[in-house]
């Protein structure tokens, strides 16, 4: 078996008597891109600093190509953090030039100077401009710049691209995709369930523990929601009340209603004599992550 | 642009919300180009686009809490508006319930009407255990519920929330949407800018905004349907000049062609198949398509002197 890029084996993190990770295996190849998806709370962010060598383990092994995390490992990890890690009154360019002096990449005598070839076209147009100053969509190619700049062999993003319009995500999408194809390993953390979609495996963390991995096809199998539609304008909402009342929140969808974990029959009886179609329909990767972690947070009942 | 009917365009005579050719002017900068908008009772609707795209210029006007420079607005009284501003809108120094205790006497609510009503989205939003926590400590997915919270308390004729789940991790978002839709049951003309169109694809009514401007509007179907061109989907990106009307999307490519049939720009034969496309595919190809269209006006330059 190849070497894994990075490597858990039941790995837990405790704070006082709670979990916060637990028992997580993990392994992630070359050219792989993983996603990670979990509530706040779910254990994403007590794993990735585990991974990054920020936080000891309470028990298990972590392992970054063979070794136990270290300074060494940190220089082929490329690390883009929710608050993007840039300096915001530099440039890009001396963001840059900041980032590749620490990792050691150009240990040039005197000024570090980056070579404009360093900064991908699309940022060359605001080489003057301080990181504060540019557009949300454009600090955060700067964040993928500098992550990639010392041609990591391990990515690890967490929560990419919020707040950008879908053709900047695409782009920064395209980055990742063009790095992984080079070899790179990718770990990404997402609260969006159509970013997740471009990943190749994602795994979902609820409660510390991993509870359910595959593909977003594997994932939702053959999970089912049930589909409320009422007809007139505004129609939909005295069966929205009928369903709370029943115990069976739904899901506002346009003028439908779609509700998780309860069959036809019973959100049929439900809505009473409110006119309406009632139909089973597959579950999306959202609503199957909603049940999965909603389970997960059931069976660990408090004791 | 004139837009007889956009999507929140209920039927004859029903009451309406929202904004007639608005334009917002910051200095030199428009920062809103006649842009017409309509929130209808009992629904909601979306307004899509990135940074600088004018969702959150648009939204303060809604909230009547920036004038127009030119066009029309269309608003309740000021104590039949909720708002919440990006960034929850809350005081982190105060807890919980004192946050909302303070926002009741602006609504000038009744105390016990205000009390009755905070107890039950409190509650229905798993928040009831945080009541004397202060709201600087709370996660930002509880922040931003309170936010919602606190803006409808007052069952606002009008509720304008400004990306109220960017960032909010999806269990918080579907308590958020349950607030959503609970104040459009309630009769709410609910508008709300996000930057995820599987988000926008849950409303009713669609607003995509680019540098200012509307890109497209209507239901979610009237925009898919109203897309220009043809979209195919190919493993692999395309060569040449294709290369710059494709972009990724579930880990294959997405090739737009401008002129329907024209399916020769790069594409190596059957590689492409023909895909239909949805709100996410329609808003991307309209801001390709402006992208496209102002690279070819500025003689193929880059994106400088872009909308900022």
């Amino acid at each position: 078996m190849t070497q894994a890029l990075a490597e858990c084996a039941g790995v837990s993190r405790r704070f006082g008597h709670f979990a916060a990770v637990d028992g997580v295996d993990l392994r992630l190849g070359r050219g792989e891109v993983v996603g990670l998806l979990g509530a706040n709370g779910a254990g994403k962010t007590t794993l990735i600093r585990m991974l990054l060598g920020l936080l000891a383990t309470s028990a298990g092994e972590v392992l970054l190509f063979g070794e136990p995390p270290s300074r060494r490992t940190r220089q082929r990890l490329g690390y883009v953090p929710q608050a993007l890690g840039l300096y915001d009154d530099l440039t890009p360019a001396e963001n840059l030039a900041f980032s590749e002096a620490a990792f050691g990449t150009h240990p040039g005598r005197g000024g570090h100077r980056v070579m404009p070839s360093a900064l991908p076209e699309s940022l060359r147009t605001f080489s003057r401009t301080v990181v504060g100053s540019l557009p949300l969509g454009v600090q955060r190619s700067a964040a993928f710049a500098q992550a990639l700049a010392h041609q990591p062999d391990l990515l690890i993003l967490d929560e990419p691209t919020s707040g950008v319009d879908p053709l900047a995500r695409a782009r920064l999408w395209e980055t990742v995709a063009v790095a992984a194809a080079a070899g790179t390993g990718v770990l990404v953390t997402t609260h969006y369930m159509d970013e997740a979609q471009e990943c190749d495996r994602l795994m979902v963390m609820a409660d510390g523990r991993v509870v359910a991995e595959g593909t977003a096809g594997q994932i939702v199998g053959d999970a089912r929601v049930t589909v409320v539609e009422t007809v007139g304008t505004g129609s939909w909402a005295p069966a929205f009340a009928a369903l709370e009342t029943a115990g069976l929140p739904a899901a506002l969808v346009g003028r439908t209603l779609r509700v998780p974990g309860a069959d036809p029959a019973e959100v049929r009886r439900a809505l009473g004599p409110i006119e309406a179609s009632v139909t089973g329909a597959p579950a999306t990767l959202e609503e199957r992550f909603f049940e999965l972690t909603l389970t997960s947070s059931r069976t660990k009942a408090p004791t | 642009m004139t837009a007889p009917s956009p999507g929140p365009a209920g039927p004859a005579g029903r009451e309406w919300w929202g904004t007639d050719e608005a334009s917002v002017r910051y200095g030199d900068r428009l920062a809103l180009d006649h842009v017409t908008f309509r929130a209808v009772p009992g629904r909601v609707s979306a307004v899509v686009g990135g940074d600088g795209a004018g969702r959150t210029t648009l939204l303060r006007c809604l909230a009547g809490a920036l004038a127009v420079s030119g066009g029309q607005v269309r608003l309740p009284a000021p104590l039949r508006i909720g708002y919440l501003s990006a960034g929850s809108g809350t005081y982190p120094d105060l807890s919980v319930t004192e946050n909302l205790s303070f926002r009741a006497s602006g609504y000038r609510l009744p105390p016990a009407v205000a009390g009755e009503r905070s107890r039950e989205l409190l509650e229905r939003t798993g928040l009831a255990g945080a009541r004397d926590r202060l709201t600087g400590q709370l996660s930002g997915g509880m922040r931003q519920k309170l936010g919602v919270i606190a803006s409808m308390l007052h069952q606002p004729d009008l509720l304008v929330l400004d990306e109220p789940t960017t960032g909010v991790d999806p269990v918080s978002r579907a308590d958020l949407w349950w607030l959503i839709a609970r104040a459009a049951a309630d009769g709410a003309a609910v508008v709300l800018a996000t930057s995820y169109l599987d988000e926008a694809e849950r409303a009713a009514g669609v607003l995509a905004l680019d540098a200012g401007r509307a890109l497209a509007s209507g239901t979610p179907e009237e925009i898919v349907a109203a897309m220009p061109g043809t979209l195919r989907v190919s493993d692999a990106p395309p060569d040449g000049e294709a290369r710059r009307r494709a972009w990724r999307r579930g880990g294959r490519w997405r090739v737009w062609d401008p002129v329907p049939g024209d399916g020769a720009g790069g594409l190596a034969g059957a590689a492409g198949a023909a895909l239909v496309p949805d709100l996410q595919d329609a808003v991307t190809v309209a801001i390709l398509a402006r992208e496209l269209a102002g690279a070819r006006a500025g003689n193929g330059g880059p994106e400088g002197g872009g909308p900022r």
